[in-house]
Order: structure tokens, then sequence, then C-alpha cells
């Protein structure tokens, strides 16, 4: 075959100029140990993650402008006109959203199988630098978009970094890139999201897998088995003598496998789903926008509602630091002993944990009570009953107020405060009328906002929100959405 | 016979030493000192260049933002204005907003319209006199103090002042930190 015979003459050229397969050759099929590929393929996974992440934005990087007035009208671009920019652009936020769970996902198995033991302490920290970074390139790709979104995003950034003691408002400044949010912010969001980061990703990425390669992957562990520091290396080498698989071909399939589910989801994603919608352009003089954080941050959002005042500083600023710290501390206090997760309970009762309280803060975001239901209407006639006289003055003050936004009645309003349908069989008037003018931490006090005869009306129409014993009142379905 | 024997001298001194120093030390020492200089000549300037917001501070500028007559007492309203020394090309992020309240005949009061919880736009709302933030709502009175809600202190006010029958406000760097 002329084609073959061709092609092998070629390689042989370019592989006595370069060495390539003394080099390569040693380097992919080195030894790991047995059973170990299907778990440790997360890594493998996290790194293409990575990668369809990188080949995605520089595509992006051909048409996005990182100016504050044409971001984002390039990006709209992009998004709907450039042929396949939305699918580039989709792939772009599926991938790198996969890098973000794919990081977790990886981190926790290390964490359950104890593979942050000695010899593998240090690749546990540039792990979780590398995680620092990842976290850091989501938010910014979240400005970079350049929406309404993107400035209420970057000053509540700045708002958390503000809380930082003494540096806090330097801080700030930086991330806008002057003393307040305008051109300079992002340019210096693209710098850091596209050089800054991946400059440093690179070199970390680089040295973790040099780690793993220098003091091999970690074998399975078995309970009974632990890890001691003067013995391992010997009987590790042992081990691999005696057990090991060559990583290519045979331990590296399961990789491959990952890797290509991770690369296919990303395109079928993209085509499929797409980006996120952009809204409304980034107008910082636009007070009618609210915001909510992509889906890694929601949780956290939960967190900084629920945190109580006094502590603000300690939850937004203090937690994520002390979370950083216990991360990069744990190989050197727990660097040997059994690596089991049986033999070690700790491990996976508070992955447990942290997984049910990420899962539940999570989903209480979702739900967001805290939303003040603006779009609410008035209630109708139906529902009030009649539509003249003090009782439909005091429903109409009902909405007129404010009380909408976080009560509800029959359906319309919001969900913050609690439902006021049969409110007159739980309290009676001087309660309800205690807690009108007095209101709560979480309800305004309407004693100086509201004159006696609003409350008087406001009082007859809560006084008819009553439901005879085992029968509701006649109420319509919910407004429509 | 080893040519570098160093029968040559008494100090046994090697032909390719300068002077009786040796010439590895010197060299390695002196590459490793060059290397520190040149990281050095690149990082200071460049960490300056990356630190230069925070050492730069923003002029603060009067800006109009209506006639005194068109105010009415007692009404809160949102204004729109440019911000001190925008970047040439900060297009529509150079604007800024704040609600702005006139007292009675000279005198006004003008509130930042970021919560001081985490910076979200307030909104006014006028048949209740409350501001009430979209994000976590935070709750306001027409004075900018907490009526309930998560922000730990009032909304921040901008300087205002009427001079020659034009109320301007002054431009501020971001209140909160």
């Amino acid at each position: 075959m002329l084609g073959l015979d061709l092609a092998r003459r070629a390689w042989e050229w370019f592989d006595s100029r370069t060495e390539f397969s003394r080099l390569i050759g040693p380097l992919i099929q080195f030894r790991v140990p047995p059973r170990t590929s299907w778990y440790s393929a997360l890594g493998s996974m996290t790194l293409t993650a990575f990668l369809v992440s990188t080949v995605t934005g520089m595509l992006l990087g051909l048409l996005y402008v990182s100016g504050s007035g044409p971001a984002e009208a390039s990006i709209r671009f992009i998004s709907y006109t450039a042929p396949l920019g939305g699918v580039i652009r989709g792939m772009h936020w599926f991938s790198s959203s996969a890098l973000i769970m794919l990081v977790a996902f990886h981190a926790i198995r290390v964490y359950l199988t104890g593979s942050y033991k000695f010899p593998r302490e240090l690749n546990w920290v540039v792990g979780a630098l590398l995680m620092f970074l990842v976290i850091t390139n989501g938010f910014t790709g979240m400005v970079l978009r350049w929406n309404q979104a993107a400035v209420w995003s970057t000053l509540i950034g700045v708002g958390f970094a503000g809380r930082v003691p003494w540096i806090g408002h330097y801080l700030g400044y930086l991330i806008l890139g002057g003393q307040t949010f305008g051109g300079a912010t992002v340019s210096r969001m693209f710098a850091v999201h596209v050089f800054f980061v991946p400059a440093l990703m690179f070199l970390l990425i680089g040295a973790h897998l040099y780690l793993v390669y220098a003091n091999g992957l970690s074998e399975r562990p078995e309970a009974g088995r632990p890890v001691e520091p003067k013995m391992y290396r010997n009987w590790y080498r042992e081990m691999l003598n005696r057990e090991g698989v060559p990583f290519w071909p045979e331990a590296g399939w399961a990789h491959v496998v990952g890797s290509f589910a991770v690369v296919a989801t990303s395109l079928a994603l993209g085509i499929l789903w797409g980006a996120p919608k952009l809204g409304n352009p980034p107008d910082p003089a636009m007070l009618h926008g609210t915001t909510k954080p992509d889906w890694f941050l929601m949780w956290y959002e939960s967190l900084v509602v629920l945190a109580p005042k006094g502590l603000y500083p300690y939850i937004f600023v203090g937690l994520p630091i002390a979370f950083f710290l216990l991360m990069v501390s744990f190989p050197f206090l727990f660097n040997k002993g059994e690596r089991h997760p049986l033999r070690r309970p700790w491990a996976p009762a508070s992955v447990l944990a942290a997984c049910l309280i990420v899962g539940v803060l999570w989903l209480w975001d979702i739900r967001a009570p805290w939303v003040p239901r603006f779009d609410a209407p008035p209630l109708p006639a139906s529902v009030v009953g009649t539509a003249t006289g003090r009782i439909a003055r005091g429903a109409a003050l009902f909405h007129d107020k404010g009380c909408e936004l976080c009560h509800a009645i029959a359906g319309y309003g919001g969900i913050r405060g609690p439902d006021l349908t049969n409110v007159a069989n739980r309290l009676t008037m001087n309660q309800i009328q205690w807690r009108i003018i007095n209101g709560s931490p979480t309800m305004p006090p309407y004693g100086p906002i509201m004159t006696g005869t609003e409350l008087d009306d406001l009082m007859s129409f809560l006084e008819t929100r009553k439901a005879p014993w085992g029968v509701s009142p006649a109420s319509p379905s919910p407004p429509p959405k | 016979m080893n040519s570098n024997a160093s029968a040559a001298s008494p100090e046994g001194e090697k032909p390719q030493d300068l002077l009786g120093i040796r010439r590895r030390p010197i060299a390695a020492g002196c590459s490793l000192l060059l290397a520190v200089a040149a990281v050095f000549l690149i990082a200071v300037p460049g960490a300056i260049f990356f630190l230069a917001p925070v050492l730069q501070t923003m002029p603060r500028v009067w800006r109009r933002i209506g006639k005194l007559d068109a105010f009415q007492i007692g009404v809160t309203q949102a204004v729109d204005f440019e911000d001190a020394a925008p970047l040439p090309w900060a297009g529509i992020t150079a604007k800024r907003a704040a609600f702005v309240r006139r007292e009675n005949d000279t005198a006004f009061v003008a509130f930042s319209p970021n919560c001081t919880h985490l910076a979200c736009p307030v909104r006014w709302m006028e048949s209740a006199q409350l501001f009430v933030c979209p994000c976590h709502m935070g709750t306001y009175y027409k004075d900018g103090t907490v009526a309930a809600g998560p922000p730990p202190r009032p909304l921040f006010k901008y300087p205002i002042r009427v001079r020659n029958g034009e109320v301007e406000i002054q431009t501020t760097p971001i209140p909160f930190v």
C-alpha cells in the first residue's frame, strides 16, 4: 500500500528528528495500579472540560469585543448572527459548567479515597489552587456576558470583597478597575478571564499532571492497609511491578471514554439548549433590574440571605477563606493512616453533609421566597368579595402598601411572609393590627407610614379573611404567570 | 598526562581561572542575580499597572440633573447622570442613577440606589413610601433608614446642591466599599 508505506516513512522521519517515541512511549505507558481507571477518569474528564472551554473560548475571542460599549452587541452577534456562534457559545457554557461540576466530583473522589495522603499532599494543594482559579473564571465569565445581570453581579462581588477588613474597598476597586463601575471594568475582567487565570491554570495543570506521574497514580484503598510514609514508596513500586497495568492503552480506556462523553455532551447541549439568554443591556442607571446568580453560586446566595446581620463579614468572606484554608491544610494534618472511606467515617459523613447542605440551599434559592413579587396584581373583586366600600379600599391598600410583595391571599402575592388567605381564623384583630404597626425583623413597621383611616380600611378588609370551619372561601385559580 | 594538570603554578591554579577567581560559582551567582533583577523589572511596573485603580482617586464632579422648578416638594424620583471622567469607550456603563427628593424650597436629599446589603438597585414604591430591593427584599423608609430585611445600614447619600436654579448631584466612588 503506497499510502501506508508513505505514512510509515513520514513517521519514521519525524520520530528520528524528534525522538518522540522514546520520550512519549514510556510516559503514556507508565504503569498504574489495577482497577483504578473508572474513578480516576474523573481527573481526565476535568482536564477535557477545561480544554473544551479553552478552545471554544479562543473561538469566541475571534468576535467578542471587550469594550464597555460594543461588548453586548458583539455577544449578540455571536449568539444570533455568526454561523454556529450560538453553538460555540453554548459549548463554552456547558463545558465550563461541566468543568465546575467535575472539579467538585474529582475533589470529592480524591478526598474519599484518601489519595491526598503521603506522598501526594502537594498535588492536593495544587488542586485546591486550581479549584479556586476555576471559580474565579466562572465569576469573571459571568460578568463578560456584559448584560444587565453582569452589572449587578459585579457590584455584588464588590460588595463581598468590600467586607474584607482593612483592604475591602481596595479589593473592590481592583475588581471594578476604578472607584466605580465603568469602562475599565469589562476589559479587566476579560484580561483576568482570558490571560491571567488560563496562564496560571496551564502552569498548575502541568504541575498537577507531573506530580501524578512522579508519585504514581494512587491505588485503590483497602481497609486495613494504612499509609505508612516510611514504607509506602517501596511497597508501591513492588505492587506496580506485580500488578500494574500500562496506562496506554489499557487503563487509559476509561479516561478516553469519559473525556469523549464530556466533549459530546458539551456539543449536544450546546446545540439543543444553548447558552444563557442575554436580557437587558448593562445600564447601571436602569433601576428595574434584578439578578440571579449562575447555577454554581445559587446555593451561596441562600447562605448569604440567611446569614444573621452581625455576622456578614464572617459569612461572606470568612467562610470561603476558612474553607480554602481547611482544604490546603488537610493533607498536612492527616497525611498518613487508613485510606479506605469505611475506616475514615468522617470522610463520607462530611461529604454527605456538605452535599445535603449545598443541595438544600440550592433548592431554597430556586424557590427564593425573599424575592418581592412586584408583578402581583391587585386582588380582583372575586377574591375580595366586593368592589366598593371600606373593604374594597382596604384590599386596594393591601396591594398599594406593598403587603402583596411578601404575603399571599388566595394565590395572589409573595411567599416571604405568612399566607393571609384565612388570617382572621388564626389571629385576633388586635394581633393583626399590632403586627402591621410594629413589623418584625423581616417586615417593615407600617406605623410611621400609614394613616389611621388607611389602617382602619385595611383592618376591615383583613377581618373578612376568614373561612367558616371546614369550608374554604371561594378562591379563583392562581393568577397566570 | 592530564592537560589540566596544575603543574604550571605553585598555587595549583587552573589555566582557565581568571586572576585566581573560580568562574563557575561567580557565573552561577551572577546569573541568578540577573534573573531575579529581570523578574523585578517586569513585575514592579506590572504590579503598579495592575494595582493602579487602587492608587488613583477619581475626581468628584457636580452633574446637573434638572432645573429647580422641575422638582416637586416631597416627591421621590429617579434621576440619571453621567459618571465623573468616564473612559471614552465607556458607552452605556458611564450612566449613573440616584433617587432624589426635594424636602423644601431649597433642600434636597439624594440616595444611592445601591442596597446596602449587596448593592442591587432598590425600587421606590410611591404608594407605600418604601424603597424595596428586588434581590433579597431589603426595605427602607423614605429617609433611607432600614425598615426590614438584610441591609445592615441605611441607604448611602450623595451630595446634592442647588446652584443658580439648577440642581446638581456630585459623583462619588461606589459607596459601600
